[in-house]
């Protein structure tokens, strides 16, 4: 079988399983934010955060919910790491440096995991599955809750409420992230991922010499870590790792757990807001990006020109031969596009336009289908955008899902759509105009300047991958980073609940033959244009001077 | 120019049905001379406190002060001023469209102001004894003044005794007087019209100031135009699109720098780059469309009291409409005659025709009309026949007819009819009863026609009148059905006689036996269900329910208390116009979401101008990038600043004229613009920068 044949079957595969698992998670997800019951172990945890689930909040109050459950577990996570050296099943591991501390501490909480420390050689066992696992999970299900949120403020009449932080967090954990992390972990450990709570171990190598292996509940973070879009590897290899991605088949099975929960819920915003069309549409609208992505990445990586290039059958450089060219270009679009992060292969060696891919796939805000949560309501946002542009051309005051796009709400989309893009641009020109920053890179050219954009990009946009070649762990990268990763979570999350609470306010308008459809493929093509032009076009003079040099050059 | 006597919109009782280029929003006329005559009022706008209301258009006059400061600093560089001299033009373009859009208005304006020549009124004094001499500037509310013929009437207000004609033509452009009378749904009185007959007295209602005449001087010209809410949602995004944008060219000079382009990113070009990118067609054209579409309307001869109003129109989806005037003709005819067994149709005709010779009033005389035009008959005048006794119709005895020779003739109310016949000695056919009820049922009026001759009194037969749904309003209501609307009649006819006529006319619904309440009671319901409506209404008991509706448009024959509830008021007083209002807000809002689109698909083009002409000297590879060949990096970038200029201008009649609207579903209709200004506009600069870039070569020392 030849290598393209190969990935493109794989992709079938993956196309097959998603759509399989896409109606029953969809409409389990629906279920469980609408319902009304609370298991027993959710009542005990409401009790002991005292929270009522039951009570309705406004957005406000929603949105408080967010930022201080964020705002403890920033603290909590940074204090874990500050007193690892003293803690015990820390494996000898010093406590972390406050810099780093902090941008892991942050990076973890909004749901980034952007990693500028090496696992294996760092962080214990407490840190990793007591701290960071349970952020993976935690952070999840915030995006989750923030989504939620705003498709029930599409769907609300009248109310202003927007339904309960606490509980949706709880729920979103308890009945969806775990159960089938669960699941998820058995399939890994099966394919031969490690689980276990063993130390260090010296390896001695064929060739001579020795290595140090670390053991460690890795299945368990792992699945976690691509089923809540998170991405921060256990070790720093990340996926590409043999203990945390072992073969083909659990590669496949990582990128299918990296795109279920994103693409299924739209399928739950359909049934929420009472038009499975509706998702459908949205579904469709990220498909056609996702598979675009693919296929792009595909044609470039296995077209990869050059001698070194024809020799190995396509741009090798970079990635495990257990997974082959396909296999890490279906990874690499699957991370990229969701704020996932991990990755099986090193994008820095991506061809030119490979690496553009990547760029353009978190600068486009991960949407297509974009991580948990935070997908689906960035392409809500973008969404509204279209339906305002569109439905000004069919002669109404713009409307979606019935409720009228007005400027209260286009002030809050307007907010939104800016943040993303002045994080990333501001501190990558920041890095360029001091004299250290520079210092970090380990390439020149176009090739050392998609470092630096990579990095802003990635962290302001929630992704957490890297282009390999940067030394990210300096004062100026620790904290700069962490902003951009604090601040490209938290102010778009304000701004999509403010939407979100004046969307509740509303009464539906009825539909009618005047009323844009949104459920239609015109429709669908318009929010791809749209997503292409208004979010592409700001970074097309960044992606000019970085990979588009490097792929044209090729 | 004069514009007070625009082209006449049908007249509300003429027939007007639906003529397919009256019924669409056309286009308002465009002369390439206003561009010239509007360009020192553009020149004035230039002022930053004007241009800082557009946030998009005054990041263009900070770039164009920007480089004219490079430019002097640099007198040798061409470039630099070819640069400076177009981002400058693109400023003026954009005040010329606003100059131009707002030109019409003033003229119009100033006509108005010469009707408000300042008046003599004559107050009557408050003992109510005599008659002082006061300016009309000085006039109070609840003042009484006296006009008679010849005299201007002061202000607005109502007429408390009397009636008059009053030519209303400085208002209206409608040179036919009309009558005013105190009491009833005429008695409103514009201040600035002339009475022609009679004497009226009148009590104001308007305080100097705020009179009819100065609000509409107020909405002509512009003045009182605030944005209206989805023009204020406009402008945010394109602010913000804008803010992202300069991000976009701010931080791009550390990069070039990185890159080693920093010679090829000059202020100068990171300027030119920043204004293509920034949608500078419709920040520059965005208040043009909305005067525009007001201007429209005045055109229609509807004044708009906000530009919010008109936004509303196009998001109507229910339409109130009053049976008499709007959907019929206003009068009931006759439409057939239909004998009882043992007569002819013929039979009926002659005697019906000839028993409505007297009668005057609208059924009358199309009895007379239908017998004409149906059976030949030659309408007889009442001089033909001698020693005719003619029996005129009343009120009190409902029947008309004629008594010549040995024979009577009578036409009228079933019962009174019946009646006479009864009296007569003569007996009421059998079936007649069944072929009354029949036409009541079908929403007709029976009215029945008998004789008394040699064979004794008789009933002959019947004639049905009906309510004449206007020519085309089928088409009309169709047509609104696609676009989403719903029509609801209302009239005040009973359920059975209304469903008929809804159900003729094709309407979605009707109100039938409607009070004022009713009314309410419905628009109300239709806004609980997130519905926008309109309405039109004329007499002071359907204030509250133009005040209610998200549209109310009042007739300028109405009362002064309609007029002030509405939202609008018709000049021409034709409630068809509804229709035309709404598609003139959906064109409003279809003009502005083009034009965005437009601008934004434009800026694809412009990058594939700008960026190689910037780092194909840095990085050799991105010169691949320059897919339209364009000569040399300053005149790719100067092609690409040019286009975005003469693009304004070239669009100004469009902004001004509004897209094409036909009626027509919300899927065809983004089709439509999607392909025309989405696509048009990626493809678009492509050829228009090129071929500037072409005609930039011809000038020696460039390319």
């Amino acid at each position: 079988m030849s290598p393209v044949l190969a990935g493109v079957l794989q992709l079938l595969a993956l196309l097959v399983a998603l759509g399989l698992s896409y109606r029953p998670l969809g409409d389990h997800m629906a279920k469980v934010y609408s319902s009304e019951k609370y298991y027993k172990p959710e009542k005990w945890i409401y009790k002991a955060i005292g929270a009522n689930p039951n009570v309705g909040m406004r957005w406000p109050a929603y949105l408080r919910g967010v930022l201080a459950f964020s705002a403890v577990s920033v603290l909590f996570l940074y204090l874990l790491q500050r007193v690892q050296g003293s803690l015990p099943g820390s494996l000898g591991f010093v406590s972390i440096d406050p810099d780093q501390a902090f941008n892991t501490a942050a990076s973890f909480v909004a749901n980034t995991n952007w990693q500028s420390y090496y696992g294996e050689q760092a962080m214990g066992h407490v840190v990793q599955t007591g701290g960071l696992a349970v952020q993976n999970f935690v952070s999840a299900a915030v995006g989750m809750a923030v989504a939620v949120a705003l498709v029930r403020g599409f769907a609300s009449s009248r109310s202003g409420e927007l339904g309960n932080f606490w509980a949706d967090l709880v729920r979103g954990t308890v009945r969806i992230l775990l159960p089938i992390s669960v699941v998820g972990a058995l399939v890994l450990v099966a394919c031969g991922a490690i689980q276990n709570f063993s130390g260090i171990h010296e390896v001695g190598q064929f060739t001579g010499g020795s290595q140090q292996w670390n053991g460690g509940a890795v299945a368990s973070q792992e699945v976690i870590k691509e089923l809540g879009t998170n991405g921060g590897g256990y070790f720093n290899a990340n996926s590409a790792h043999p203990f945390e991605n072992p073969n083909g088949l659990s590669n496949l099975f990582e990128v299918y757990l990296i795109l279920i929960i994103p693409f299924a819920l739209t399928r739950t915003f359909g049934r929420m807001v009472g038009s499975l069309k509706q998702g459908y549409a949205i579904l469709g609208t990220m498909a056609v990006i996702w598979l675009g992505f693919t296929a792009l990445m595909m044609w470039t990586e296995f077209a990869g020109r050059g001698p070194a290039f024809e020799l190995a059958g396509g741009a090798m450089e970079g990635k495990e031969t257990r997974f082959g060219i396909g296999a890490s270009a279906i990874f690499s679009v699957a991370t990229t596009l969701t704020s996932t992060g991990a990755v099986n292969s090193f994008h820095s060696s991506n061809t030119g336009f490979g690496g553009g891919i990547n760029l353009l796939g978190m600068q486009l805000g991960e949407i297509a289908p974009g991580g948990v949560g935070s997908g689906l309501y960035g392409m809500l946002i973008m969404a509204v955008i279209a339906v305002f542009l569109a439905g000004l051309m069919v002669g109404r005051t713009p409307e979606y899902l019935g409720k009228k796009i007005g400027t209260r709400e286009i002030k809050f989309t307007a907010l939104y759509i800016l943040i993303t893009p002045a994080l990333v641009l501001c501190f990558t020109a920041a890095s360029f105009v001091l004299d250290t920053p520079v210092n970090s890179m380990t390439n020149s050219g176009a090739h050392g300047f998609s470092e630096i954009l990579y990095a802003y990009t990635s962290g302001a946009n929630n992704n957490g991958s890297a282009f390999a070649g940067l030394n990210a762990d300096t004062q100026w990268f620790n904290s700069t980073i962490g902003i951009a990763m604090l601040l490209g979570r938290f102010l778009p999350m304000v701004f999509v609940l403010a939407l979100a609470g004046s969307l509740a306010e509303q009464a539906p308008v009825p539909e009618t033959a005047g009323t844009l459809r949104t459920e239609k493929p015109l429709f669908t093509g318009l929010l791809v244009g749209s997503i292409m032009i208004i979010t592409g076009l700001t970074y097309f003079p960044a992606l000019a001077l970085g990979p588009l040099a490097e792929g044209l050059a090729a | 120019m004069s514009t007070l006597t625009p082209p006449r919109a049908s007249h509300p009782d003429a027939p007007t049905g639906h003529k397919p280029e009256a019924g669409r929003v056309g286009g308002g006329l465009f002369d390439p001379k206003r561009l010239v005559k509007s360009f020192p009022d553009a020149l004035r706008k230039l002022d930053p406190r004007v241009m800082v209301k557009s946030p998009v258009m005054f990041v263009v006059l900070v770039g164009s002060v920007v480089t004219t400061a490079l430019a002097i600093k640099n007198p040798g560089d061409w470039f630099g001023w070819a640069i400076t001299a177009w981002l400058w033009l693109t400023t003026i373009f954009a005040n010329l469209a606003e100059a131009v859009a707002e030109g019409r208005g003033k003229a119009q304006a100033d006509t108005l102001r010469k009707a408000k020549t300042d008046t003599v009124a004559r107050r009557l004094t408050k003992d109510g004894t005599g008659e002082e001499r006061t300016p009309g500037t000085e006039l109070r509310t609840g003042d009484l003044v006296v006009c008679e013929a010849g005299d201007v009437i002061p202000g607005d207000g109502d007429v408390v005794e009397g009636v008059a004609s009053v030519d209303e033509s400085a208002i209206t452009g409608e040179s036919a007087p009309v009558i005013r009378e105190s009491g009833g749904d005429r008695c409103a009185v514009t201040g600035g019209t002339k009475v022609l007959s009679d004497r009226i007295v009148i009590k104001i209602t308007t305080k100097p100031g705020e009179t009819f005449i100065d609000r509409m001087i107020n909405l002509v010209e512009g003045t009182a135009r605030q944005k209206t809410p989805n023009e204020i949602a406009l402008n945010i995004l394109l602010a913000s699109l804008t803010i992202v944008f300069l991000l976009a060219v701010v931080t791009l000079k550390p990069f070039a720098i990185y890159a080693g382009a920093d010679q090829q990113t000059s202020m100068i070009v990171l300027t030119a780059l920043l204004v293509c990118l920034i949608p500078t067609t419709i920040g520059a054209l965005l208040s043009a469309i909305g005067i525009a579409g007001m201007d429209r309307l005045v055109q229609r001869n509807v004044l708009a009291m906000s530009g919010r109003a008109v936004e509303a129109a196009g998001d109507v989806s229910t339409l109130l409409l009053d049976k008499t005037g709007t959907i019929t003709l206003g009068n009931r005819q006759a439409s057939e005659f239909v004998p009882v067994r043992g007569t002819t149709e013929a039979e009926v005709a002659d005697a019906a025709q000839l028993s409505s010779l007297t009668d005057e009033t609208p059924e009358g005389r199309s009895v007379v009309v239908l017998a004409k035009e149906k059976y030949g008959l030659r309408e007889r005048h009442q001089g033909e026949l001698a020693h005719a006794t003619w029996i005129e119709f009343t009120a009190q005895t409902r029947m008309s007819g004629v008594d010549v020779g040995g024979r009577k003739v009578r036409k009228g109310a079933a019962g009174s009819v019946v009646a006479w016949v009864e009296e007569q000695g003569g007996r009421v056919a059998a079936d007649a009863q069944g072929l009354t009820d029949a036409i009541s049922q079908a929403g007709g009026t029976p009215l029945l026609v008998a004789v008394k001759d040699d064979e004794g009194a008789r009933v002959l037969g019947v004639i049905h009148l009906k309510d004449v749904v206007k020519e085309g309003m089928r088409e009309r209501f169709d047509e609104l059905r696609r676009m989403g609307i719903k029509t609801i009649m209302i009239t005040g006819d009973n359920p059975l006689t209304a469903r008929a006529i809804a159900e003729e006319a094709g309407v979605d619904d009707f109100l039938a036996e409607a009070t004022p309440e009713d009314k309410m009671a419905l628009i109300k319901r239709e806004q609980a269900g997130g519905k926008l409506v309109a309405m039109t209404g004329d007499g002071t008991n359907d204030a509250p329910a133009l005040a209610q509706a998200d549209v109310g448009v009042a007739m300028n024959t109405g009362t002064s208390a309609a007029k002030e509830a509405g939202n609008m008021v018709d000049l021409d007083s034709d409630p068809t116009k509804l229709i035309e209002i709404v598609e003139i807000g959906k064109q409003l809002l279809i003009t502005r979401g083009a034009l965005t689109t437009f601008s934004l698909a434009n800026d694809v083009a412009k990058y594939f101008a700008i960026i190689p002409a910037m780092f194909a000297v840095a990085y050799p590879s991105l010169d691949k990038l320059n897919i339209m060949g364009l000569a040399s990096p300053e005149s790719a970038i100067l092609s690409a600043v040019v286009f975005n200029a003469l693009i304004i201008i070239a669009l100004v009649p469009l902004a001004l004229k509004g897209v094409r609207y036909r009626p027509s579903s919300a899927d065809s209709m983004l089709r439509r613009n999607l392909g025309l200004y989405g696509l048009g506009g990626l493809v678009a600069p492509f050829l228009g920068i090129k071929l500037i870039d072409l005609l930039l070569t011809l000038i020696p020392g460039i390319g």
